[in-house]
């Protein structure tokens, strides 16, 4: 997050602005939707940094999961599928005093939407990324997604799926992502830490979160992950070292880590580019101010 | 008409182009109008690759019909272009390298073998500094004086100083020496005419309109022939204060740019059609969520891969449709890169006046070749204000307030109190969708509805935005061109040489190709008395264009699609011979 003093509008103290909440639209996924514990985080998180709704803007695809930026009291842009990531980097690069956070499912963010989410993490955009990933297609009613496992009977895969399924966190660390966070929709208290850690963490962010769709896959439920999960940081994991890491993440079966997998520091995209140390985009001058050195060099 | 034109060619890394653009800057700081034709393939060596600077007292727009002065750095290029070349021309080439039987050239053309290779050997062994001992014999023979010469070269290696530039500076020295003793200067020579003029290809005028216009993110992703706007607008990022991005595909490309437009940024892409059809969806989006966005489309022969270093106006259909649904946009066509600095700068203004996408047609021959430009000709508007002078009111904001025009307050991300999302389903004046849970209840029916024609009401207005179309030359003329984009060129040069040879032609050109009055437009078209459709793509789409909007056909058409641009001589022909109905 980038500090105070960069704010796009710096008006009054953010504590005197609303900072986010519910908005008047209510949700309409599914009744015991995963996605209802990841809004609920995000607005929790938010509370906790005392962010005015208006420097946030929340960024999504589509999908299920796409729809939560319309759930919240914050700027929004619901985009098209998969595409959640560059509308978000050109957000902060437009305005890097903004909170920028990019939500989505596993369909957008690893299958149509999975080259943007390489390039960002090795970009290290300062953003959060936050994924509900049910490893199903829920809105396009249940076919199987980059993240469903191997034998899933889905409507697209009446015999099982032939494919390995994606690992979201070990892509995020091969792909150099400074903040890989696992959270699960069945604990919010703890997917709140991970959500407001990486909102403040300087760098890209990612939260892949398990959030069960209770109507179209009936194997990766609430259930199934209540037996398996358990959280790195109490089980003497060190996010600074990425071998563990790697290791943590290789785990799938009767135990799944939930936690910080990895953090650490690099420059972000907005401190390499210079022409941002001038300030927010949005505010600095436009035009040809001086035409006449660029208009000898056509000479 | 007076003018001179001297064409360079040889193989992919030869360095043609350095030769050429040398010989058309040293015309231009003569106070000469140029246009230099850059024509090369898609390999990076080999293969054949030419330059051609032509020049003249008036203006030029368009590379012409022949040469004065060919240098050959190899063989096949005395073969390809020796049948183009005027009586008078002469054809420089090392005798060390190849021999030419002068016999086989068109009558009254001569030769003037240069020890190009000898001269380099002077200096040093690397054998590229042939280069500079053949353009000095160029140089002599087009009429350019010495110093000028000098100048030019020393600014091309810029702040570079030590022995490659001395040395580049002797062997030019010698081999205009060597060009004095052993030929005399091109009887078509023109001589110095005032003071220098700028040179510039499309893309760069399109990389300065941006500027001009605002811009101050530009996210592209690499193609023929637009990349050359993203290497201008990175080399002046800081100067200029653009962020530049390379994005890892088009798609990417368009949806930053869509984002910073979003948070306030006037923003840009550029691309050619295969990159374009990959931004098809966004475009959409842009209209959908009333997101200002400039888009350069740089068209080059296609379908699909087609001929990525040759020109087409063959997108112009794409361009019309892309995108699922309807939405408001507009699409501008310059021809001259003095046309394409201020469409782009019109571009941004459009783009945000309307909160709408805002489409630049250029193709390669705009885009890549140069010309000409007045230094007073580059009208700079005043810096465009930050959006965030502007905050609607707060209270009860609707971010898609239907309004007469379509146009809408426009919020940024950061100010309080007015926060709304910009959603690419369906949504009301709030914003709140109406996709889901409300689609077909029949209050939301009849909002869709609304929605949809707020938006598109955006159409009157911008039709009446754009520049109109223009008739250039006399009204009454026997002949009218109806042209757009930049075969507009070759058209203005046939109509001078058309008066020349006493028969009056004029030209009814399409600034702004999209959206149209129809009623004016047809009313322009019925004022011609032989319109004639000319146009770079084979199924004539802006005649098909004008027919739907207007209803009237132009059954006589000149259309052209080998890759090649139009010359002007294939258009006098047309206006010699008489009507032709279908063909080509």
């Amino acid at each position: 997050m980038a500090d105070s003093s960069a704010r796009a509008v710096p008006s009054s103290p953010p504590t005197a602005l609303p900072v986010v909440g519910k908005s008047e639209t209510k949700p309409t996924w599914c009744p015991g939707c995963g996605d209802f514990g990841v809004v609920a985080a995000i607005e929790m998180a938010l509370k906790r940094l005392a962010i005015p709704s208006h420097d946030v803007v929340l960024v999504s695809g589509i999908g299920c999961s796409s729809n939560l930026p319309h759930f919240l009291s914050s700027y929004g842009f619901h985009g098209v599928h998969g595409r959640v990531l560059p509308v978000a980097e050109g957000i902060r690069w437009g305005n890097h005093g903004l909170t920028v956070i990019g939500t989505g499912g596993d369909g957008d963010g690893f299958g149509i939407g999975v080259g943007h989410f390489v390039h960002t993490m090795r970009r290290n955009v300062d953003l959060t990324y936050v994924t509900m990933d049910n490893q199903i297609y829920g809105l396009t009613t249940g076919q199987a997604s980059p993240t469903s496992t191997m034998g899933h009977l889905t409507k697209s895969t009446p015999t099982g799926v032939i494919e390995t399924p994606i690992d979201p966190v070990a892509l995020a660390l091969a792909s150099g992502a400074t903040y890989v966070a696992r959270g699960f929709s069945g604990d919010v208290k703890h997917l709140v830490d991970l959500i407001a850690n990486g909102i403040r963490h300087k760098g890209f962010a990612f939260d892949d979160v398990f959030s069960p769709c209770v109507t179209y896959n009936k194997i990766n439920t609430f259930d199934f992950f209540r037996q398996r999960v358990y959280k790195l940081e109490s089980s003497g994991h060190d996010p600074s070292d990425i071998v563990q890491a790697w290791q943590r993440s290789l785990e799938w079966g009767e135990k799944i880590p939930i936690g910080l997998f990895y953090r650490t520091e690099r420059p972000t995209y907005e401190e390499l580019e210079e022409v941002l140390h001038a300030g927010p985009l949005a505010l600095q001058p436009t035009g040809l101010r001086d035409p006449g050195p660029v208009l000898d060099e056509f000479v | 008409m007076e003018e001179i034109s001297v064409r360079v060619g040889g193989q992919a890394g030869d360095g043609i182009a350095s030769i050429g653009e040398a010989v058309a800057r040293g015309f231009s700081r003569s106070g000469l109008h140029v246009f230099a034709l850059n024509a090369y393939q898609s390999v990076i060596r080999g293969g054949h690759v030419w330059f051609q600077a032509r020049a003249s007292g008036s203006r030029l727009y368009s590379q012409g019909d022949a040469a004065d002065v060919l240098y050959a750095l190899d063989k096949a290029t005395v073969e390809i272009h020796s049948a183009q070349l005027r009586p008078g021309a002469v054809v420089i080439h090392d005798p060390e390298k190849f021999a030419v039987d002068a016999s086989q050239l068109p009558p009254q053309v001569t030769l003037l073998p240069v020890p190009t290779l000898e001269i380099a050997r002077k200096y040093t062994s690397q054998s590229i500094l042939q280069n500079a001992g053949g353009l000095g014999a160029v140089a002599y023979v087009a009429g350019l004086p010495l110093d000028l010469l000098h100048q030019v070269l020393a600014d091309s290696f810029g702040k570079k100083k030590g022995e490659v530039v001395d040395w580049n500076l002797g062997a030019s020295t010698d081999g205009y020496k060597f060009a004095e003793q052993h030929a005399s200067v091109s009887a078509r020579a023109l001589g110095r005419r005032g003071s220098p003029k700028l040179l510039m290809t499309g893309n760069q005028a399109i990389a300065l309109g941006a500027v001009a216009g605002g811009c101050k993110f530009l996210a592209q992703y690499p193609m023929t022939p637009a990349s050359t706007i993203m290497h201008w607008l990175a080399a002046h990022a800081r100067s200029l204060g653009v962020v530049v991005k390379q994005a890892e595909d088009e798609l990417a490309a368009i949806h930053m740019a869509i984002g910073a437009s979003f948070a306030g940024v006037r923003s840009m892409t550029a691309t050619s059609g295969g990159g374009f059809s990959l931004m098809v969806e966004a475009l959409g989006m842009a209209g959908m969520t009333e997101t200002p966005l400039v888009v350069v489309e740089s068209q080059r022969s296609g379908p699909s891969t087609g001929l990525p270093t040759k020109t087409e106006q063959g997108d112009l259909n794409l361009m019309l449709g892309a995108g699922q649904g309807e939405f408001p946009r507009a699409i501008l066509a310059p021809s001259h890169p003095i046309e394409a600095y201020s469409a782009t700068v019109d571009a941004f203004r459009l783009a945000e006046e309307w909160q709408t996408p805002i489409l630049l047609a250029s193709d390669f021959h705009l885009s890549e070749n140069f010309a000409t430009v007045d230094r007073e000709e580059v009208s700079v508007p005043s810096a465009p204000p930050s959006l965030f002078t502007v905050t609607p009111n707060g209270g009860d904001y609707l971010r898609y307030q239907i309004t007469e025009s379509g146009v809408s307050p426009r919020a940024l991300p950061g100010q309080p109190g007015l926060q709304f999302i910009a959603g690419s389903d369906e949504h009301d004046e709030r914003g709140h969708l109406i996709s889901d849970v409300r689609a077909g209840i029949p209050v939301w029916i009849s909002e869709r509805q609304r929605m949809m024609d707020k938006r598109m009401h955006k159409l009157d207005g911008l039709a009446r935005s754009v520049p109109p179309p223009v008739l250039e030359g006399a009204a009454d003329a026997p002949i009218t061109f109806v042209t757009w984009g930049s075969t507009i060129g070759a058209v203005r040069d046939a109509i001078a040489e058309l008066a020349e040879r006493g028969r009056p032609a004029n030209l009814l050109r399409f600034p702004a190709v999209y959206p149209l009055e129809p009623a004016k437009v047809r009313s322009l078209l019925e004022g011609a008395k032989r319109p004639v459709l000319v146009e770079a793509n084979y199924s004539g789409q802006f005649g098909r264009l004008l027919r739907a909007e207007t209803g009237f056909e132009i059954t006589d058409r000149l259309l052209k699609y080998d890759g090649e641009p139009f010359s002007p001589h294939e258009i006098v022909a047309r206006a010699m011979e008489g009507p032709s109905h279908g063909g080509q």
